[in-house]
Formats: C-alpha cells, sequence, structure tokens
C-alpha cells in the first residue's frame, strides 16, 4: 500500500484547489469503497483531501417543492429524513437496502454516486480489466459473470454499478451539482454516467476535478408512491443481482404517472423509459406491466450466466407495480 | 503413568453453563492473538503468491525491492533456508505447500513465491506489492467435473477407506420398486477463520520459539522440527487464543516462512495472512459431484446403497474428501457400495474444513433419502426409522451408542413435524411459497492418545498443564469444569494452562476429537494425583505433579462403531419470482455423548448449522478458468450468511449415555453442519415441488427452476 498524504478542508473552494495541486489526488468521503480500492491497490492515491467537514451536510427542501441534499449527507442521514421517507420513500428504502449500519454511517451521498464497480475482476490485480487498465482485456466475459450486465454493456466491460441509491435517484430525475476552479456546475443524473463503449475506464461525465456538492431532487408529486425492492443473494450486506425503484399514479385502472429504474443490470442506474412510455395512459395491470418490461429488456444482451437477470426484472416490474397499484388503489 | 479406567465424580460443573474462562478478556481487547502482541525488534514478512496457475518462477526481481524504505530481505527459492519436506509427519507426508521457496515451481495460482521482510507491516506490503516476478507458464487445468479423465480411485489411509463395496448391486437395484439415481454437486468453500493465520517466530537462547494461532501447538513444534532438521524439544510453539481454525490452522507457510525469516535475519519476525492469501494457502474444501443410487422395496426398506463421490485434489499432494463415508454408518442395504474418488489439478490441496466427508456427503444422501421417501410415498422420518441398522452397515461393529431416532423423535415434536401436509408446493403466504424439511446427521466420535499433567499447589489450588487448543470453542472452559469435577473442588480453583508445546503431546483441535481425548487425559492425570494426595503428608512448595499419557487406554478402548448423532429440522420461505430462499427457522437435537458445557455448546452446535444455512444458501467460492485463480477472494465475493439469513435457531440434546465408554463425551465441533444443507434443500422443494441437488441454492437457480405444485421438476446446473 502506498504511502500517502492526507489533509481535510473546510471549505468547497478551498477543497478545488487542493485537489488540483497533484493529479494524483482523491477526495475521501466517507471512504468505504475508496479506502478498500487503496488496499487491494486498484488507487494509489498520493493524497486524499477529506471532504466530510464541508458545510454540504443537509438536506433542505427547495423554492419548488424538491429537495437538495448536500454531498457528504451520510446514507444514514438521508434514509432518516422526514421529507425523504414521506415524498421519496423509495429513495430511504434503496439507501436501507445497501450495506450496513456501520457502512451507511460513513458513507455519503457524493461518493456513493462514485463508488466504482464490485467486479471481481476490477479489484484483482493479478487480472486484466479494462476498466482498471485500458485494453487489458475483459475476462468477466469468458469467465464469472452471473452478476454482471445485461443492458448498455459492450464487448470491453460487462460490469454493474452497485448502487442502489442511484437507482431510486435515477427514477426520480435527480440533477447532480458540482464545483470546479472555474465554477459550478450541474449535470441530471440521467447524463451523469458514460455509456460505456471501448471507454469504461472513464465513468462519469463530471469535469477533471470536480468536486460532487450535491443533489436536486426536482418536485415530483408521483414519487410520494414509490417503491424499492432489491434482490441479492443474502438477505443483506450483499450487492443486488437485480433491484427496482418504481413510482406510480394510477388512477380508474389507468397509469396517469410512472417512474421506473432497474439496478444491477448495467454500468450505470438504468432508467426503463421504454416501460414508462408504454405504460403511461395504458391499464394498470399485470399484463400490461409484464408488457412493457418486456418491451424495456428487448435490448437485454446476456451472457451465459446471467441470462436469468431478464426474468428476474420482468418480475420484479410486474410484483411492484401490482404492490403499488394496490397501495394507489386502496 | 497410565490409567486404564477413570471413575467420574461429579461435583457439578460438568453439565452446568459456564460463561469463558477468557470470554471477558476476549470481548475487552485485554486478550491478545499472535499477529498483535509486541516484540522488541520485530520485522514484519509479507508473502508474494504466484500469478500464474503453472509454470516455473523465471526470476526473482529482488534488488528493486531492497533499495525499498526499511526492507531487510526477500526470501525466495533462490536464496532460502532449506527445509526437509520429505518426513511422515501426524497426517502423513506433508503437502508440499509447508516447503515453499525450495525450487522455481508454480503448482497453482496462490503458490507462495517469495517474502518480503520490512521493519514495518506496511513497508513490507509495500515492497511485496512492487516486487516483480517473471514466469515461463504452462498450460493449466482447472476445471473440475465428476467425468474429468484424470479421476481415480486412490489408495486406502488411515485416515479414509477409498471404497467399500458388498452385494451385487445392479441385481439390487433392478429389483427395487423404488429406484433414486441422482448426482448432486457442492461448490468449492473455503472456512477462512475470522482471525487470519498469523505467527511469530524468534531464537531464544538456542531454542526456536514461535506464537502462533493454530489447532494444536505440539503438532506445528513437531513439523517445523521435521521441517528445520532441529531436536523436538528445541522448538517451542504457543497458540494461547485462536479466533476460529476449522481444519485450517495446522502447518502452513505462515509459520514455515517466519522461522526462514528469523533464522536469516537474526531478530523476530512475524508473518500475518492476508484474507485474499487464505483462499489459496490455508486449504479448503473441494467441490464435490456425489452419484446417489437408492434402491428399495415398495415399503422403503433399502435393497441398494450406491454412493459416489467425486473431489478434486492439487498435483503436489493428495487430499481427498471422503464424502462417501456417511453411507458407512448411516445406512444398510444388501447391495452397498461406497467410493471416494479423486482428481488431481492446478489448484491448491484441499484440507480438513469442518465436517470433511459428512458435510457434503450427508448432502447428497440425506437428499437421496428424501427423494426415496417421495417416491414410496413415505413420511421421511418413517423411512429413516424403518432403515436403521443394528451394526455398522460396512463394519459390521456394534454401536457404542445410536441415539439417532431419539433425536428423530424429539425433533419431531418440537418442531411440529406430525402437522406437516407431505405434498409440495402447496402452502403460500403472501409472495412465499413455505415448505419445511429434515435430514439425519452423523460425525465419527475419536480419541487419540494425549498427554497432560496435573499439579496440587501449596496454596491448595490445582493446575492442569495440557497442550489443548482452545479454537473458540470454549476448550478451555469444558477443561476446567471435568478438571474440577474430577478433583472434587470448585472450578475457581483450578488454573487451566493449555496450547503450549512444552506441555507434551496430545491430540489437535480437530476431527470432533479434542474435548473427547484431552479429558480422557486430564481426567486421568487428576486420578493417579488423587492418588498420590490420599497417602497424605504436605505439599511441597514445587507442588506434587501427577502425569497421564492415555495411549494404552485409547489403545484398548473395544473396536466400536462410536459417532455422535443428529436430526436436523429447517422450515424456509421461496420466492420463485425472485429466486430468494429465506431460511425461517431451524432445529437441530443431537446425540452427542456428555454435554460439558450447555452454554458453549449450544453456541457450538448453533454455529454449525448456522454454516449450514451457509453451505446451502450462499457459500461457493470462483474460479476462474482464465487465470487458475479465484475471483472475488474476500468476503464481499465469498458470501456467507449475514445476521438478516439466520433465523430463529434452536440446538438441543437428547440423553446419550454409554457405560462402557471411560470419558463418555462426543465431540460437537462438527455435527451440528452435517445434514443442514439437505434439511434446506428438502425444504425448499417441499416448498416449490422443485429438487435443488446443486449447491449453493442461489437466486438465480430457483429462479430457472421455477414451482412445479406436485413436484417433479429439477433444478439444472447452471455452473
Amino acid at each position: 500500500m502506498r504511502e500517502f498524504g492526507y489533509q481535510r478542508v473546510f471549505d468547497v473552494p478551498g477543497a478545488v484547489a487542493l485537489l488540483g495541486t497533484d493529479p494524483e489526488a482523491r477526495f475521501l468521503g466517507g471512504g468505504t469503497n475508496l479506502v478498500d480500492l487503496m488496499k487491494a491497490g486498484v488507487e494509489r492515491p498520493a493524497l486524499l483531501v477529506d471532504v466530510t467537514e464541508l458545510p454540504l451536510g443537509r438536506i433542505e427542501a427547495t423554492a419548488d417543492g424538491g429537495l437538495r441534499i448536500g454531498a457528504t449527507v451520510t446514507n444514514s442521514d438521508l434514509a432518516a429524513d422526514p421529507q425523504v421517507r414521506r415524498h421519496y420513500p423509495a429513495l430511504a428504502q434503496a439507501v436501507l437496502a445497501g450495506a450496513s449500519g456501520q457502512l451507511r454511517n460513513m458513507a455519503t451521498i457524493g461518493g456513493n454516486l462514485l463508488q466504482r464497480t464490485r467486479c471481481g475482476y476490477f479489484a484483482d490485480l493479478t487480472k486484466p480489466c479494462n476498466k482498471r487498465v485500458p485494453g487489458s482485456g475483459c475476462p468477466a466475459i469468458e469467465g464469472e459473470h452471473h452478476n454482471h450486465a445485461i443492458l448498455g454493456a459492450s464487448e470491453h466491460c460487462v460490469a454493474v454499478h452497485p448502487s442502489d441509491m442511484g437507482v431510486a435517484l435515477t427514477a426520480f430525475d435527480a440533477v447532480v451539482s458540482y464545483e470546479t476552479a472555474d465554477g459550478p456546475g450541474e449535470l441530471p443524473l440521467a447524463e451523469f454516467y458514460l455509456p460505456v463503449g471501448d471507454t469504461p475506464h472513464l465513468e462519469t461525465a463530471l469535469p477533471s476535478g470536480a468536486l460532487i456538492t450535491g443533489i436536486t431532487l426536482p418536485p415530483n408529486p408521483v414519487a410520494a408512491v414509490s417503491r424499492y425492492r432489491k434482490v441479492r443473494e443474502r438477505a443483506s450486506y450483499a450487492f443486488a443481482i437485480g433491484s427496482i425503484a418504481a413510482a406510480l399514479d394510477v388512477r380508474d385502472g389507468l397509469v396517469r404517472e410512472v417512474r421506473l429504474a432497474f439496478g444491477a443490470v448495467a454500468s450505470r442506474p438504468w432508467r426503463a423509459r421504454e416501460a414508462e412510455r408504454l405504460l403511461t395512459g395504458g391499464p394498470a395491470s399485470a399484463e400490461a406491466f409484464a408488457a412493457a418490461a418486456d418491451a424495456e429488456l428487448a435490448a437485454a444482451e446476456t451472457l451465459p450466466h446471467n441470462a436469468y437477470k431478464v426474468t428476474l426484472m420482468r418480475n420484479l416490474v410486474v410484483a411492484v407495480l401490482t404492490e403499488l397499484t394496490e397501495e394507489a388503489t386502496r | 503413568m497410565t490409567v486404564t479406567t477413570v471413575t467420574t465424580a461429579v461435583t457439578g460443573a460438568v453439565g452446568t453453563a459456564h460463561t469463558r474462562l477468557e470470554g471477558r478478556d476476549k470481548v475487552t481487547g485485554a486478550a491478545r492473538y499472535a499477529g498483535e502482541i509486541p516484540y522488541a525488534e520485530l520485522a514484519h514478512g509479507w508473502l508474494v503468491v504466484s500469478t500464474i496457475a503453472r509454470g516455473r518462477i523465471r526470476s526473482v526481481e529482488s534488488a528493486p525491492v531492497l533499495d525499498m524504505p526499511g526492507v531487510l530481505a526477500v526470501l525466495h527459492h533462490g536464496n532460502a533456508p532449506r527445509v526437509n519436506g520429505d518426513y511422515a509427519g501426524m497426517l502423513g507426508r506433508p503437502d508440499p505447500i509447508v516447503a515453499p521457496f525450495q525450487h522455481d515451481r508454480v503448482p497453482y495460482a496462490g503458490w507462495p513465491v517469495a517474502l518480503v521482510v520490512a521493519e514495518t507491516s506496511e513497508q513490507a506490503r509495500e515492497a511485496a506489492e512492487a516486487l516483480v516476478v517473471r514466469y515461463d507458464e504452462e498450460p493449466h487445468d482447472v476445471a473440475f467435473s465428476a467425468g474429468h479423465p484424470g479421476t481415480y480411485t486412490p489408495e486406502n489411509s488411515p485416515h479414509m477407506q477409498a471404497e467399500t463395496e458388498k452385494g451385487d448391486l445392479e441385481a439390487e437395484l433392478a429389483a427395487s420398486a423404488a429406484v433414486v439415481d441422482a448426482e448432486y454437486t457442492t461448490p468449492e468453500e473455503h472456512h477462512s477463520p475470522l482471525e487470519p493465520h498469523a505467527a511469530m517466530a524468534r531464537w531464544d537462547n538456542g531454542r526456536l520459539e514461535v506464537v502462533d494461532s493454530n489447532q494444536g501447538s505440539m503438532w506445528v513444534a513437531d513439523e517445523l522440527a521435521k521441517l528445520f532438521s532441529l531436536d523436538p524439544a528445541s522448538v517451542r510453539v504457543r497458540s494461547e487464543h485462536v479466533g476460529g481454525a476449522f481444519g485450517s490452522k495446522g502447518v502452513r507457510p505462515h509459520q514455515v516462512c517466519a522461522v526462514m525469516a528469523t533464522t536469516v535475519l537474526h531478530r523476530p519476525v512475524r508473518v500475518v495472512l492476508t484474507r485474499r492469501q487464505m483462499f489459496s494457502l490455508v486449504g479448503y474444501r473441494s467441490p464435490t459431484a456425489q452419484r446417489v443410487r437408492l434402491g428399495a422395496d415398495a415399503d422403503g426398506r433399502l435393497r441398494a446403497f450406491d454412493h459416489q463421490a467425486h473431489c478434486l485434489t492439487s498435483t503436489v499432494h493428495e487430499f481427498v474428501e471422503p464424502s462417501a463415508g456417511v453411507g458407512r454408518v448411516m445406512y444398510d442395504a444388501a447391495a452397498h457400495h461406497t467410493v471416494n474418488r479423486v482428481v488431481p489439478l492446478d489448484v491448491p490441496t484441499p484440507t480438513f474444513m469442518r465436517a470433511p466427508g459428512e458435510a457434503p456427503g450427508s448432502f447428497a444422501v440425506e437428499s437421496a433419502l428424501d427423494e426415496l421417501a417421495e417416491k414410496c410415498g413415505m413420511d421421511p422420518i418413517a423411512l429413516r426409522t424403518l432403515n436403521e441398522p443394528d451394526a455398522g452397515p460396512v463394519s459390521g461393529l456394534p454401536f457404542s451408542s445410536r441415539n439417532l431416532l431419539a433425536c428423530f423423535q424429539e425433533g419431531a415434536r418440537r418442531f411440529g413435524w406430525a402437522d406437516r401436509d407431505p405434498r409440495p408446493g402447496l402452502h403460500r403466504e403472501g409472495r412465499w411459497l413455505l415448505g419445511t424439511g429434515t435430514a439425519a446427521a452423523s460425525f465419527p466420535s475419536g480419541a487419540a492418545p494425549s498427554t497432560a499433567a496435573v499439579t496440587a499447589e501449596a496454596d491448595g489450588t490445582f493446575t492442569v498443564r495440557i497442550t489443548a487448543a482452545d479454537v473458540g470453542t470454549g476448550a478451555r472452559t469444558a477443561l476446567t469444569q471435568i478438571a474440577a469435577d474430577a478433583l472434587e473442588v470448585a472450578p475457581e480453583r483450578v488454573r487451566m494452562r493449555i496450547a503450549d508445546s512444552d506441555f507434551g503431546p496430545a491430540m489437535v483441535a480437530g476431527g470432533s476429537m479434542g474435548t473427547r481425548s484431552w479429558a480422557w487425559a486430564v481426567m486421568a492425570a487428576v486420578s493417579e494425583l488423587r492418588e498420590r494426595l490420599s497417602l497424605g503428608g504436605g505439599i511441597p512448595p514445587e507442588g506434587i505433579t501427577a502425569r497421564s499419557n492415555t495411549a494404552e487406554a485409547v489403545g484398548a478402548l473395544p473396536s466400536r462403531e462410536r459417532h455422535a448423532f443428529g436430526a436436523q429440522f429447517a422450515e424456509v420461505a421461496v420466492d420463485v419470482t425472485t429466486g430468494e430462499v429465506r431460511v425461517r427457522r431451524m432445529l437441530g437435537i443431537f446425540a452427542a455423548g456428555r454435554i460439558v458445557n450447555p452454554l458453549t455448546a449450544r453456541s457450538q452446535l448453533v454455529g454449525g448449522m448456522i454454516w449450514g444455512l451457509s453451505m446451502a444458501l450462499h457459500e461457493e467460492a470462483f474460479r476462474d478458468k482464465a487465470s487458475g485463480g479465484h475471483v472475488g477472494a474476500d468476503f464481499a465475493g465469498y458470501h456467507f450468511a449475514a445476521n438478516a439469513d439466520v433465523p430463529l435457531i434452536e440446538a438441543d440434546w437428547v440423553d446419550d449415555p454409554d457405560d462402557d465408554d471411560p470419558v463418555g463425551i462426543k465431540g460437537i465441533g462438527e455435527i451440528g453442519i452435517v445434514g443442514v444443507a439437505a434439511a434446506i434443500a428438502n425444504a425448499v422443494w417441499h416448498a416449490t415441488g422443485v429438487r435443488h441437488r446443486h449447491l449453493p441454492i442461489r437466486p438465480d437457480r430457483v429462479l430457472l427452476a421455477g414451482a412445479e405444485p406436485g413436484g417433479g421438476r429439477d433444478a439444472r446446473s447452471r455452473r
């Protein structure tokens, strides 16, 4: 493990400036992923800039009725926030479905968005990995990939994004705010993660040296009836093999509005826009839910050991939308 | 002195719940483990392991690394001290993993190729990660299957009979009204105890001192003496506290490397393994592929029993997972055939892992019994009751005690088995299908010669010295209770000193034989001491010490089938739309002789059952065929049950007396895991109507297999 410097910063411009002094510096939030990767030798920063004392730890209602979540808010605090629980229940459920109590107390929402894949090849320096060493190859395609991507992957990388929180944020059209030496900027979460293509090592559209300062959730009445469901290989402390964030507004048996995002199927949280389009205005029935899921998953490309995810996601869409329909009509 | 008969005076310590003597030290952090004890001038060794699965080391480029801060030495095959790996130890010829750096051959990924020693652990680690090792790589084969062309039937060993056979199997199968013929598989599984392997070695006045974490300090001392051609009396190994072992903590490269480095550097050296290194350096359970054929009359009486078990080993050492041993104890039939076969591949040598043989073997046999019960339209417990043998099915020897049916009766009563509708796939609660299952458990109850010393101190207390090991089980406490009762004094007056090879030969903490073997030696020494004390006279300042050696007494034990037995019950909930399986409750009832400490015994049995749950649903190491190494070799990638997976679990026992046995104690270290995976798999069948014959019962497998009310479906292996 490489020796590294450590500095704590207390204001955003200072943080951005300090990071800019060293191309091998990294921001440190809760460290729940970065420090693990340092131990594995995947990350070898020369300097850690600890951002957890920045004044970015608040969750506030915005003037238009949305929410602004500071980047250093911990997962635990986000999940416990009454406004989040009331207006975006799927977001609180998603956060609570992730990691463990101890990790959620440390992990920050800014770091959550930037966490790396848990593909076993990525974290193992003895193996090739295009995401870690561009051009070295992707052994997962021929090897162990039962929890790898079925949507949006490429021949260069089939890793999935591990975040639960990001799935709910994606369903609710969250916008990421950041700060660079040149000033502030914003990125809708839908544009935050880059397509895999032949550059799986380039993961986000954040400008170099940018510090995530917060996430804004627009007002979203449909989110009040929402749910996150995660399927994993043990009851806790495991990443999803398939997850879904869904919000549904049903009146008179018809879908007025629906939000749908999938986790553990792609290199980013996957917004199921095709399914949403098909469902909107149509009947809230199991058949319609299944047809919408099938349409969304028609683009799925499976490997020998991950084809089950197509069935899993289809079943999850039907199950969760059916539950939400029952909830909405109670 | 050898005492062949021992009377057990009961003053009440044995059979009474006692918290661990060292429990407070452990939970307050006062108990020091081998990896954290400070020593002056301590240097730190960090292992470098091979990244190829087969070939030769072309070069170890140590020069740049030796210039790194704090680096003291780089040991490798070109400069390391020579050791003698050609000896017969407690388990016969050793796995060559105990003789690292002796040649340039690499037999598998994760083989030790160098040790970097530095002033600090961090410096050693950074230098080890920077060390460039070049290889000439050769093609490798790590793909295990039952039909692998290199498969052979091994020679018999003292630890395992390869094959047993009686009767005409094909004729009996042909004459059977009901036949089960099924293949079961279990994956590569790892014990990886929470406390990693760690050892400090130093020379002290001509003696080699090793502070270790192991299952038998005398065992390790004896093998280190053989490896380094030392007088056994000049080696001292201690292992005060051990954070789990499960078969993995014998002689391993960390001790050997620490001794090599301290010999070269003339200062204390400690080597601690990383979690990832443990996956290739400390042994594991081989994957198994097992074919079971059962033939029975319409009433369920077995006519044919055939169990063909396959496992793998390395190319450098033979270790056979003896899965086919289960049926030699459990079930008789006119035609009876069991065989363990093995194939050498370019992988690390497997080793003993909690309930070797019985854990995977019982999954296959006890699943097959459940399938037979279904075919015969019988209750699974009734089927087992009908086929309860009078004597060892293979040996013909009588059982010393066999209270399996009492376990089933008590378990069925407490679990509510009588209310069970045997038809599968009928019980639904919301999105969950519910089912229950059961399976039998057994594990041998052996004893091995041990020595002990008991001293009556002048102050009225007693000191017991025995090279026992408390690997977290509560053995130190249990032996104190046994000594106290034998001495007829309160446990507070007994000082129990263990895990120091200077105390003399004793059984290791293994094979569920530790407490039984050590208790025997302690009771024998106490008996001798009491005889001497009964002569009267005062106790001199140095005390009066009596010693025992149970070799003769153990050898004089009449030949019997000696085993602990148990009945496992599980209730599961299965969501076939997502593949999730949740265990809702488990009950294990055991017949395991005299229970010394109900508190720690229950903990050990429940721990075994939780492990069985993990085996059923979670545990699976992924071996990458291209590189030959593991993928996800850590606790994020290698899943075992989290707290949220563990439901209400009850473990209890029935009376299991054996008046002819001098100790009356059977081991409980392993039987808790036996049968659990089958009970859960049988419950999943009862819930869904689908047989799952491939562990772990993962969500993707359950999802693709679906549900079939009325039964009849088989889940296919996807790996």
